[in-house]
């Protein structure tokens, strides 16, 4: 490395490296400081837009009381643009008069910053070792190995209650992640919009599903109080989407034939992937296509993966009728629904 | 006249002069192009008769002569006059390409002759029939509880406030914002192609209004917040601050910092 020289600035350095400084580019004069007409009129300039500054102020304060919002949406969104107008130019205007100013009429002066060492200067390392030295001395650490020992111990293991404390911020999971409210005789019920309540429940009966529709679906008892702590969680594993097919197009697996209910077939909403609700069903193509990342699940085979990045099928509530013609759960989903967890093979 | 005289020659002439020509052009065919005339008209024996001359010339080719079906187009016995009414009020139908859906277009046929298309193919066999006015009436609906009902079945596909999606290969859920109520109940009954079919167990004709007031209350009303940026989202809008917002400010940072005159 060549050899720099630190005292002055850059522009003294006469050759690095084998070229020589070229130096700093002359100095040229403005428009505003050799043109007295244009130092007339760039003062103007500034002025104007602090003018303009205090029209937008004035504009603010008699359009926040000219357009008052509340009748309606048209008054709303005029407000929120007049107001909104005024401010901005109020704002901006000034910052803009005030950089023209600095760039038009200030001093135009050229000054040089100094880079200096970072590091301190050779007497004071040397006086920061001495006093390092002394506190080594003073505290006498090195003669006193019993002190050094159980102090770094000491120092060891007292974050350790830091590990309890996180720890106990919230429950564990338990078997949550694994279990939904659906259960054997639990009644579908129409999903619209919300939590229904318990007395607004509209159960559906398997005569009511034409081969093309898709219902979604709930479990009944979901607004229950008693029986669902936290329905909107409880939403979001048990949400399902109820579909009929032509039994001729079905394809089901030998042991999942009485999962559905002459064409009618029920599969959890929540994406094996990463949990959105899968509810774009062409019913034509039989194709149930999630919209966050655009998985693909063919109903006829018992919703498997035919595009996309989901890996795992649709879980699948098997269904039957109850003795008044209800759709009802024969159990709960087989798998856990939504995406796939670490534990998800260990329940 | 003089000073265009002086920019004969000048290199962006060209570029005016196109531009002239195709407003011109473009200019006459809207004036000189047909709209379909209106007229309401109640189903009869003749419009049965009439509808049948209609589909025989127009829908026959792919639906067959007597609506059985072919290769080229499904059997229409059932779908009832409400599906007759949407695809040709609409425009979808006659298909002028095929695809993976069916486009919405200038439709060929005028209000009398869907209405007696619709009354041929309902003579076929039963089906839903059009809807009558009542359910049609947004003031009578409820638009907070059809914005539930929107957001559970139709958001997905259609966007939270109907302003349309992508679905697979092609296909697509169209902008609800211009659709009349009419055909907006009628799609739901009879769920057009890929749409699902949303029967009256599934959404009762009131329901079906319901979702109608909350589709023309989010339609009809401007923003609050100014533009929507066609209602799409954080697609468009970040587009736009990244186009503009961001563009402005690297102005603003490169003028900051440049020499003065």
């Amino acid at each position: 490395m060549t050899s720099k020289e630190h005292s002055g600035g850059g522009s003294q350095l006469e050759e690095l490296n084998g070229f020589t400084n070229p130096g700093l580019p002359e100095h040229k004069p403005r428009l505003a400081d050799s043109d007295p007409r244009a130092e007339k009129v760039a003062e103007r300039q500034v002025a104007a837009w602090f003018i303009l500054s205090m029209i937008g102020t004035i504009w603010f304060i008699v359009a926040y009381f000219l357009f008052t919002p509340g009748e309606s949406m048209q008054s709303i969104r005029l407000h929120n643009m007049f107001v909104g107008l005024g401010a901005a130019v109020a704002m901006f205007s000034i910052g803009f008069g005030a950089v023209l100013w600095a760039k038009n009429l200030m001093s135009d002066h050229e000054g040089i910053d100094e880079r200096h060492d970072i590091g301190g200067s050779e007497e004071d390392q040397a006086i920061a070792l001495e006093i390092l030295h002394q506190a080594k001395e003073e505290s006498g650490i090195a003669r006193r190995p019993l002190l050094r020992n159980t102090l770094i111990a000491a120092l060891a293991i007292a974050p350790l209650p830091a590990v309890l404390v996180f720890r106990d911020l919230g429950p564990l999971p338990g078997d949550k992640m694994f279990n939904t409210l659906w259960q054997k005789g639990t009644r579908l019920i129409r999903d619209v919009g919300g939590i229904p309540s318990v007395d607004s429940e509209r159960p559906i009966k398997a005569d009511e599903v034409t081969i093309g529709s898709a219902y979604h679906v709930l479990p009944s008892g979901i607004g229950d109080e008693e029986a669902s702590e936290h329905p909107l969680n409880e939403k979001a594993k048990a949400a399902v989407l109820l579909m009929r097919i032509d039994p001729k197009e079905l394809k089901e697996d030998p042991d999942r034939k009485d999962w559905s209910h002459d064409g009618i077939v029920a599969y959890s909403k929540i994406c094996t992937h990463v949990g959105c609700p899968v509810a774009l069903y062409e019913h034509q193509t039989h194709h149930l296509l999630c919209p966050c990342h655009q998985s693909t699940f063919d109903v006829t085979e018992h919703c498997k993966v035919i595009f996309g990045p989901a890996k795992r099928p649709l879980p699948q509530l098997p269904i039957t009728v109850d003795s008044e013609g209800y759709l009802v759960a024969q159990s709960d989903f087989p798998e856990p629904v939504g995406p796939t967890f670490w534990e998800i093979n260990h329940p | 006249m003089k000073l265009l005289a002086d920019r004969r020659r000048h290199p962006m002439a060209l570029v005016a002069l196109l531009l002239v020509g195709l407003l011109l052009t473009g200019g006459a065919y809207a004036l000189f192009t047909q709209t379909s005339s209106a007229k309401a008209d109640t189903a009869s024996a003749s419009d049965i008769e009439e509808g049948k001359k209609l589909f025989a010339a127009n829908c026959a080719t792919c639906h067959g002569m007597n609506a059985e079906g072919s290769k080229a187009g499904p059997g229409l016995i059932g779908v009832g006059a409400a599906a007759v009414d949407f695809q040709v009020g609409t425009g979808r139908m006659p298909l002028q390409a095929n695809g993976p859906q069916a486009r919405v277009k200038e439709p060929q046929f005028d209000e009398e002759q869907t209405a007696q298309l619709a009354a041929y193919v309902a003579s076929l066999g039963p089906g839903p029939a059009v809807p009558e006015d009542e359910y049609l009436d947004a003031s009578k609906g409820d638009p907070a509880a059809g914005g539930g009902l929107f957001r559970t079945n139709c958001a997905m596909c259609h966007n939270v406030v109907g302003s349309g999606g992508a679905l697979t290969r092609g296909k697509y859920a169209p902008n609800l914002s211009e659709v009349s109520e009419k055909h907006l109940y009628e799609a739901m009954q009879t769920g057009p192609q890929n749409m699902p079919i949303f029967n009256d167990a599934n959404l009762t004709p009131e329901d079906k209004r319901d979702v109608i007031a909350y589709v023309k209350e989010v339609s009809d009303n401007p923003s609050p917040g100014g533009f929507k940026l066609g209602s799409l989202g954080p697609v468009a809008e970040g587009l736009f601050i990244w186009f503009f917002g961001l563009a402005a400010v690297i102005g603003l940072t490169v003028w900051l910092s440049s020499r003065a005159k």
